[in-house]
């Protein structure tokens, strides 16, 4: 397997060649080390799917041991991919699984967790959560009065030192220094930075592990932001968390 | 009198050729329910099956091959639903044709291979308005006939008949398959283009079947 790509790649099967390359683009931004292998259109470029264009894909994707998730969008996308799993090589077929997820967000979330080196299963999971993005949007916001007035100049006036919960959370705050809030960039960066921790982790209740969770909170710029975590290394993982945040995330 | 190769591939031939001469209307027809490219899909399929089959070295040994010839060619040429949907059901023909002669049962069994394709394939029961609708009564008609004593040719027109009726009974439902299903209850009232080409591609069979007699 070479280094340059994560374990598991992601096949973008759509009827348009313009969807599927889109949707590859946005992806790749957030998750430069996956190899991200679109399958848009028909043979001919026009509307449809290509059973020969989705083979082509998957054996890309799959080359070097590397494991695969299919995301699709409507109807024969998802019979076409599945025809092809029929018919595969066996050992090409069983690294391979489709998602059932919508395209757009599937595919971001499913890309970032990928990048973060986890396996088959976790990134299956992460696309078809993604569904959820659609779902009602209950978790608790930490009024923005509750911050500390940040201290000019400083990088950690508005952080807390981490504690530790008597549920055995460890938990700490932090103060969103960047101008922009916790976009799509940054959430990106704290779903990777975490994945180098034993840790399972929450900012303001939501996994932190999921990039549209963490975009979901809508957090804006001088919000306070109370990180937890579990797990061994979760001191680890909270402190370090804590110090991006109040760096401003390198934009500020 | 069974059913041989050479059937099969009058039967491939007589498929390419009314889907050819149907394709504006299965186009017209997927134009009110979906997205108007069902004529030009399976048009495009079939000639390539055809291309196929003008290309070949030796004449196929048994029914099985053709249809593997058939599925293969759909899955990649046609593009759209249909290309997987009846691509696995050739396919799973191909598996159950392998024999070099088919008697009636032999075509049930080819028949009832097809729609358990269909249904694997696009997870659709009937009544909701796709080719399942056409290809459930055919196969019942099939078994029927092939149960009281019928000759292929006669279990193949009794199929014919099967899918003729059930496509026409697609007309009063609504789709919850398929893209037909975005238009709800909008749904209702026109002829679903799947269950069309299923019929016509099933007459195509008992043709090539009443040729052979
Ligand atoms: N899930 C399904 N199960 C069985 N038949 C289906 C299913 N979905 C669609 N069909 C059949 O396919 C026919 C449409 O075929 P067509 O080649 O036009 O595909 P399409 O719907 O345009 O495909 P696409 O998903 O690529 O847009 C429908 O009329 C219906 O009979
Ligand atoms: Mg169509």
């Amino acid at each position: 397997m070479t280094d340059r790509w994560a374990p598991v790649a992601l096949v973008l099967v759509s009827h348009s060649r313009a969807l599927a390359e889109g949707a590859a683009e946005v992806a790749a931004q957030m998750a430069p080390g996956v190899l991200i292998v679109p399958a848009g259109g028909t043979d001919g470029g026009g509307l449809g799917t290509s059973f020969d264009l989705v083979e082509v894909a998957l054996r890309r994707a799959t080359d070097d041991g590397r494991s695969a998730v299919v995301v699709a969008d409507l109807g024969s996308a998802v019979l076409t991919a599945e025809s092809v799993l029929e018919l595969v090589e066996g050992h090409v077929a069983e690294r391979v699984r489709l998602a059932d997820a919508p395209f757009v967000e599937g595919a971001v979330a499913a890309a970032v967790t990928a990048h973060g080196r986890a396996d088959l299963g976790a990134v299956l999971a992460s696309a078809q959560a993604a569904a959820a993005t659609f779902g009602p949007v209950d978790v608790e916001r930490t009024a923005p009065a509750a911050a500390p007035p940040a201290a000019a100049g400083g990088t950690s006036g508005g952080a807390t030192a981490p504690v530790v919960d008597d549920d055995g959370s460890v938990r700490a705050t932090a103060v969103l220094r960047n101008p922009l809030g916790l976009h799509a960039r940054p959430a990106a960066l704290i779903v990777r930075m975490l994945a180098h921790y034993d840790a399972k982790v929450q900012v303001n209740g939501v996994n932190a592990a999921s990039v549209l969770d963490l975009m979901k909170l809508g957090a804006v710029k001088d919000d306070v932001l109370t990180v937890s975590a579990q797990g061994p290394q979760a001191v680890e993982a909270v402190t370090r968390l804590v110090e991006d945040v109040e760096a401003g995330f390198g934009e500020v | 009198m069974t059913l041989d190769a050479a059937w099969a591939v009058d039967w491939v031939r007589r498929s390419a050729a009314t889907v050819a001469e149907h394709r504006d209307e299965l186009v017209e027809l997927d134009r009110q329910i979906g997205d108007g490219d069902h004529g030009e899909n399976m048009n495009r399929g079939f000639r390539a099956v055809v291309a196929k089959l003008d290309a070949l070295d030796a004449p196929p040994a048994s029914v099985g091959d053709v249809m593997r010839l058939v599925a293969t060619t759909l899955m990649s040429t046609v593009g759209g639903a249909a290309g997987p949907l009846y691509g696995t059901a050739y396919l799973r023909a191909s598996k159950s044709g392998a024999a070099t002669a088919l008697g009636s049962d032999g075509v049930v069994a080819l028949l009832e291979a097809a729609l358990d394709g269909i249904v694997t394939r696009g997870r659709a029961h009937e009544g909701e308005k796709t080719m399942v609708d056409a290809w459930t009564p055919a196969v019942a008609a099939a078994v029927d006939a092939a149960d009281h004593g019928a000759p292929p040719s006669a279990v193949l027109a009794a199929a014919a008949r099967g899918a003729h009726e059930g496509a026409a009974a697609t007309v009063a439902l609504v789709a919850t398959k398929g893209r037909a299903s975005y238009l709800g209850e909008r749904s209702a009232g026109h002829l679903d283009p799947g269950a069309r080409s299923s019929e016509l591609i099933l007459r195509a069979a008992a043709e090539a079947a009443a040729a052979a007699d």
